[in-house]
């Protein structure tokens, strides 16, 4: 790569040519105010004008996100001249923003109060006209407040670039400008997956989750026999919430701090994790046999499924009629949980921990239910229960480690931990399906074909005489590459694992926020690493259990014995399959 | 939401194969179906984002952003009034309030009777002959307001007359 030599507040560096000023500082240990910038360009960009420096051979003040360094450039960025530019810009951003800081959820993680901060930004220099609010609460999942927008546009390139969808766009121009779906319409009537990734982009509290911590506290107050249950990719997180390293495995301490929340029960979604491969290994292996739809593709990332209930309406079919776990793990605690502890299941309250945005429509699915009851009552995610915590006087990285309940559900194996990551829900399902095709273990546990951040990764196994051809993909641009294969008849799939957010559950629209300018003490490339570090979290658990296959799970063999008979028998079925149905993309 | 009929469908995609090579081909696409329907209802956008790979939102966005795109049916004259600089110094406000008045509706509104829309435009660069207007392409130069309702009146009997 060719150099270029510079200099940066006279003092002179040598750098890789084609980077940004902006790169080019940080790489030399500056730090440029910016909001957009480090994202990967994933903004519109240029436009918040933060981010302004001086700059030789550059007319007046440049952007350093996008103005490319040039040999002998002199770049000053503590001039006056360039600190009062930058602190006009947020100014001006702060001009046409709703203040409400205090009440705001996203207090804490918002870049623009941190650009606000040390830029200097004074209140209220720039008074008049605002442009006009919309608060969109329709949706289930995601919220959107355009007062709180500065129009950065990070939300709209991460949907293209995350699933090639790009629900939200610029609309209007001028200072009517806003950023909607299209017709400014919600989120629940346009094409929309809910999976949050927009959510997990967006500097400031113009995009958020639908806060669900009144409806568990009302279900607290009313005495309801109030259970949680927690997903894998939650504890491979939760910690970063109390300024743990990313990456930081917290199972122990999560379930310490669930129990002192006054959860009367504290389960692993795993267990249902162990339950979802029983059921869905054995219908794979039944349509493989008996000529059944191929390939079948899981159903765990509602997420996915809304974007195949939107887009692949003739594909539904393919579809593993799985219930997700934890959808199945609220079936099985409101009948089986409830009939062996005499509990009425109408007094019991579901709540599921969620690393997702998406999970929280999907518990309103009226098909998920049982004999009336919805089987998950409520949907918080990794966020959220972050806030939960703090709220109650828990000094989390203090708390003890404790273990999950298992009286009679809530075990689990390592395969059902590595669902939270890409190629977790593939690895744990060949496990299970190697023995039931076999009779034997496979040699080794680790599949490392499907591990890893890999847009599309594919593999062949030959099982007991069978060949079992594999694809596991996430986001969903990669999606589609699997699907249009299939809808034009030339996929040599069997078995397709499909997760609606790039990199699994654990980088979910509901994780934690990774946003480098308040995590100063990871390394730099954090945008990059996040992901990985957090599924070797998962990857470790995995390693540390004794068990590693769901269908050695003594609790979940004797669910089968005393409840539900066998894999896919009606009583599995009434309790853990579901259907699907396309939808109209704009609905009225 | 309403569906388009089988013949508009085909127009549509007949207009999206006329640009087929182009790397761009948006707003060609749009240009010709304002032309050929008068607007670009959210129906069309959906084929149109179909057929291009463009988003929605992003169409959504290109239409709402060019003043020329409707989304709302156009009247059979649409009558625009251009606001640029030296029209508007040469009274183009004065212009677009008395027809405003003498018909009814605001700027960027259709009449009822779908017989008239009223745009207020940028530049049309015929700033020699402000302050100018016009209507269905007619040019109507160096306007006063005293004739705006004689013009208007044109039109109403053409259409009595029809």
């Amino acid at each position: 790569m060719a150099k270029v030599n510079i200099k940066i507040e006279g003092i002179p560096f040598e750098v890789e040519a084609g980077l940004t000023i902006l790169e080019a500082a940080k790489a030399c240990g500056f730090e440029i105010p910016s909001l957009c910038a480090f994202n990967h360009g994933e903004c519109s960009k240029g436009s918040c004008r933060v981010c302004l420096v001086e700059a030789t051979g550059a007319r007046g003040l440049v952007a350093s996100c996008v103005y490319p360094v040039a040999e002998g450039m002199e770049i000053t960025i503590s001039s006056p001249k360039a600190t009062a530019a930058r602190r006009t810009s947020v100014e001006l951003l702060l001009s046409n923003h709703n203040k409400n800081c205090q009440q705001c959820e996203k207090n804490g993680n918002c870049e623009l109060l941190h650009v606000a901060k040390i830029t200097g930004a004074r209140d209220d220099v720039y008074q008049g006209a605002q442009t006009k609010t919309t608060v969109d609460k329709i949706s289930p999942s995601i919220m959107r407040d355009t007062s709180k927008c500065i129009l950065c546009g990070r939300c709209v390139e991460r949907c293209k670039n995350a699933h090639g969808l790009g629900i939200l766009g610029f609309e209007k121009r001028g200072f009517e400008t806003i950023v909607a779906p299209a017709e400014n319409r919600s989120f629940a009537k346009s094409p929309c997956i809910l999976c949050g990734q927009c959510v997990s982009v967006c500097p400031t509290g113009a995009l958020m989750e639908v806060s669900e911590i009144a409806k568990v506290d009302e279900a607290m107050k009313a005495g309801k026999y109030v259970v949680v249950q927690t997903a894998p990719a939650v504890r491979a997180a939760l910690g970063e919430e109390f300024g743990m390293p990313i990456g930081s495995l917290v199972t122990g301490k999560m379930v310490s701090a669930l129990k002192r929340l006054g959860f009367k029960k504290v389960f692993d979604t795993n267990f249902a994790a162990d339950l979802t491969i029983m059921e869905e290994a054995t219908e794979l292996l039944g349509r493989i046999q008996n000529g059944g739809k191929l390939p079948m593709i899981t159903s765990c990332s509602p997420g996915w499924v809304n974007y195949a209930e939107y887009n692949y309406g003739d594909l539904l079919g393919h579809l593993s009629s799985c219930k997700s776990p934890h959808e199945m793990f609220g079936a099985i605690l409101k009948s089986y949980y409830c009939e062996k502890n005499g509990i009425d299941p109408k007094d019991m309250f579901v709540v599921s921990i969620m690393p997702c945005t998406a999970k929280k429509y999907e518990k309103e699915r009226s098909e998920l239910s049982v004999n009336g009851l919805q089987d998950v009552d409520a949907v918080l995610t990794t966020r959220e229960l972050g806030k939960l915590i703090k709220r109650s006087g828990i000094n989390f990285t203090k708390l003890p480690d404790s273990e999950f309940d298992n009286d009679i559900v809530g075990d689990y194996t390592g395969a059902g931990v590595i669902f939270g990551t890409t190629g977790g829900v593939m690895e744990a399902a060949l496990r299970t399906a190697a023995f039931k095709l076999t009779g034997e273990e496979l040699g080794k546990a680790e599949l490392c074909e499907v591990r890893g951040l890999q847009g599309i990764k594919e593999a062949s196994y030959t099982l007991g005489g069978v060949t079992v051809n594999i694809a596991v993909a996430h986001g969903m641009k990669n999606a589609k590459v699997l699907l249009d294969e299939i809808r034009a008849g030339n996929s040599k799939y069997h078995f397709i694992e499909i997760m609606g957010c790039p990199g699994g559950c654990v980088a979910g629209g509901g994780q934690p926020y990774v946003k480098p300018c308040f995590l100063p003490n990871e390394d730099a490339d954090i945008l990059d690493t996040y992901k990985t570090k957090r599924a070797n979290a998962l990857y470790q658990e995995d390693a540390s259990k004794a068990l590693r296959v769901s269908h050695k799970n003594p609790q979940i063999i004797a669910l089968y014995e005393e409840y539900l008979g066998e894999p896919n028998s009606h009583k599995a079925h009434e309790l853990l399959h579901t259907t699907y149905a396309s939808k109209e993309k704009f609905s009225d | 939401m309403a569906h388009l009929q089988d013949t508009a469908v085909k127009k549509i995609n007949e207009i999206c194969d006329r640009y087929v090579n182009e790397k761009t081909p948006l707003m060609m696409i749009l240009s010709d179906i304002q032309k050929e329907y008068g607007y670009i209802p959210l129906e069309v956008q959906e084929i149109v984002s179909q057929r291009t790979g463009v988003s929605v939102a992003e169409i959504y966005g290109v239409v709402t952003f060019y003043s020329f795109f409707s989304l709302q049916p156009k009247g059979k004259y649409v009558i625009g009034v251009c606001m640029g600089t030296a029209c508007y110094v040469k009274g183009a406000q004065q212009i677009i309030d008395k027809f405003s008045e003498i018909i009814g509706i605001k700027p960027g509104e259709t009449s009822a009777d779908g017989l008239f829309t009223l745009d207020a435009l940028r530049c049309i660069g015929a700033c020699g002959i402000a302050p100018a207007v016009t209507i269905n392409g007619k040019v109507y130069p160096k306007l006063t307001v005293d004739v705006v309702p004689k013009i208007v009146q044109e039109y109403k009997d053409m259409e009595a007359n029809a």
